[in-house]
């Protein structure tokens, strides 16, 4: 890593199962200084506990492993440092699978920083009392359910992992921007109520955190000429410049697909975000309302006004609960009274599962082609029909029973339901784990770091 | 007939069971007119089927850019929900296909 000038930092991975071959590519010749792999998306954390819960060494990211193989050699070769908080529910074990993986690679100088202190299942347990922020509800009612309870952590903690200077820092729950965050306030020594700076990094992690949502991913419309984008099937990653100032510049993998300008920008600068005034981090309270996005050269986007207010007094928790089981099916109609025939099976599925007694929580029938994205909200909702429309029936249920019988029940009507029904599916049960979230005080909640593989 | 989709483009997000749809205007034009005229009344009418709690309307004028925040349309967020799309990643589309003549004249 160079010592002066504005640090780079790349978008290693925008969700748990995104494409590896961009970060291989940014590895190998994006000229980055860290590679940012963000992972985890609201469930992703207890589904990991609960595959630990099995195997004690598993619980981290399926794709670390992959991940590393295809990044590391060109890290090692390139000073490139890693962050990532795909240690999930087990940083250790993933830190533990990352120097096994350098070593396979004849890499034996790796170092791997686990960040932990997300957990805090122990905390919540010990306080029934804490409300549910979705409901109102005291924790103490799902506590009998509760697979994991996650903070999310902030810079503070990422940077406790950069600071044993390993090349490798892993994570579980921490606030996606922080994850980008950190490794700025690192290189230059920004104090965590230096707003303005803070701002500017934190804007930078939440413009980052998606990956290809920056580079053109989600983005193309072939009706519209301001929306191509060239070269979709190789998007490149986005790379931001930030100085130690907070001058903050976007980019792209040079040569690579994809597009970055103003209008990927904002789009990707509000999404997920409520109120703009006011966006909630463990590291400030950004403010994007002054925020302008301005075109400073092919492929190349200036950030600026940036601001923020002090952090909320509590972290964000994440409670998953395991909360029953979902069934689905679906079977095909075509030609002459399609779409009254897929309500007529549907009705039919419907009434047989009402016949046998099994307890669902939540049924909806879709005509997928027609109404199963938007409801009645839809205007296909009224009007002529398509010539094929799909039958789509699915349900929650406390019972794994009760959900596998849906699909039975669609997938029944091939032959016990209305004509011409073709292409019926059957989809596996799945495990609900459904998410909300408490708030805890700060200081309850204390990160720590441990270190594997060689000292570096 | 001008659909917001002639005007601007779109991109949803989820956060439990709560959808922010930001719609981006085109140009200064363009903006003017989704500004008055894609008003939170008329984006809670059009997605009143999905049953929305609350609808809030967030303006961005340096960006020519509209939030609007639906409370409650996710049919419980993506970690319960049985629709098809439980993020609600093509609510965007919705939002597009509204025709903004409906509700001037």
């Amino acid at each position: 890593m160079s010592t002066s000038g504005p640090l780079r930092i790349g978008t290693g991975a925008g969700f748990a199962d995104d494409r590896i071959e961009p970060a291989a590519a940014l590895a190998e010749a994006g000229a980055v200084d860290v590679l940012v792999f963000e992972c985890l998306a609201e469930r992703t954390v207890a589904r990991e506990a609960l595959a630990r819960r099995d195997d004690p060494e598993a619980g981290f990211n399926p794709y670390l492993r992959a991940r590393m193989e295809a990044v590391l050699p060109a890290a090692c070769r390139n000073g490139i440092r890693i962050v990532s908080n795909m240690g999930a529910a087990n940083p250790a074990g993933g830190a533990r699978a990352t120097v096994d993986v350098a070593r396979g690679l004849g890499l034996g100088g790796v170092s791997c920083a686990a960040v932990t202190g997300d957990d805090v299942t122990d905390l919540v347990r010990a306080r029934p009392d804490l409300a549910l922020e979705e409901s109102g509800a005291p924790v103490e009612e799902v506590l009998p359910r509760m697979v994991a309870a996650n903070a999310y952590l902030g810079a503070d903690a990422v940077r406790l992992g950069l600071e044993t200077g390993a090349q490798v820092v892993l994570t579980g729950r921490v606030a996606d921007p922080s994850l980008f965050l950190a490794p700025a306030m690192h290189r230059f020594g920004w104090r965590p109520d230096d707003r303005a700076r803070v701002a500017q990094g934190t804007a930078m992690g939440h413009l980052l955190e998606c990956g290809a949502q920056l580079t053109g991913g989600c983005f193309a419309d072939p009706t519209r000429p301001e929306k191509h984008v060239p070269g979709l099937a190789d998007p490149g990653m986005p790379v931001a410049e930030i100085d130690a100032a907070g001058v903050l510049t976007l980019t792209k993998l040079p040569g690579s697909g994809g597009r970055i300008d103003r209008r990927t920008c904002t789009e990707q600068l509000l999404y997920e975000v409520h109120d703009p005034a006011r966006y909630p981090t463990p590291d400030c309270t950004l403010d994007m309302t002054a925020i302008e996005l301005t075109e400073v050269g092919e492929s190349r986007v200036r950030v600026t006004g940036a601001r923020a207010a002090p952090a909320p007094d509590t972290l964000k928790v994440l409670v998953a609960c395991e909360d029953g089981f979902i069934g689905e099916g679906q079977v095909g109609f075509a030609g002459p009274g399609a779409v009254e025939r897929a309500r007529l099976a549907g009705e039919v599925v419907v009434e047989r599962l009402r016949r046998r007694g099994l307890p669902f929580d939540d049924m909806r029938v879709d005509l997928i082609g027609l109404t199963s994205l938007h409801g009645d909200a839809a205007p296909s909702a009224r009007g002529a029909g398509p010539y094929e429309v799909r039958l789509r029936v699915a349900a929650r249920s406390p019972l794994r029973t009760a959900a596998a019988a849906v699909a039975y029940e669609v997938r029944a009507m091939h032959v016990n339901g209305p004509a011409g029904a073709g292409g019926g599916m059957a989809f596996p049960v799945r495990e609900v784990l459904a998410i909300q979230s408490v708030h805890l005080p700060r200081a309850l909640v204390c990160p720590s770091v441990e270190l594997f593989g060689s000292t570096p | 007939m001008t659909l917001v989709h002639d005007l601007a483009h779109a991109r949803a997000g989820d956060k439990g069971d709560t959808s922010n749809i930001v719609v981006v205007a085109y140009d200064e034009a363009a903006w003017a007119r989704l500004d008055a005229s894609l008003t939170e009344a008329r984006v809670a009418a059009v997605f009143a089927p999905l049953g929305p709690r609350r609808v809030r309307r967030y303006r961005l004028p340096k960006l020519r850019a509209l939030n609007f925040v639906l409370e409650g349309v996710l049919a419980g967020g993506v970690a319960r929900s049985i629709a098809i799309d439980p993020h609600g990643k093509a609510l965007s589309s919705l939002m597009l296909g509204i025709d903004l003549a409906d509700g001037e004249t």
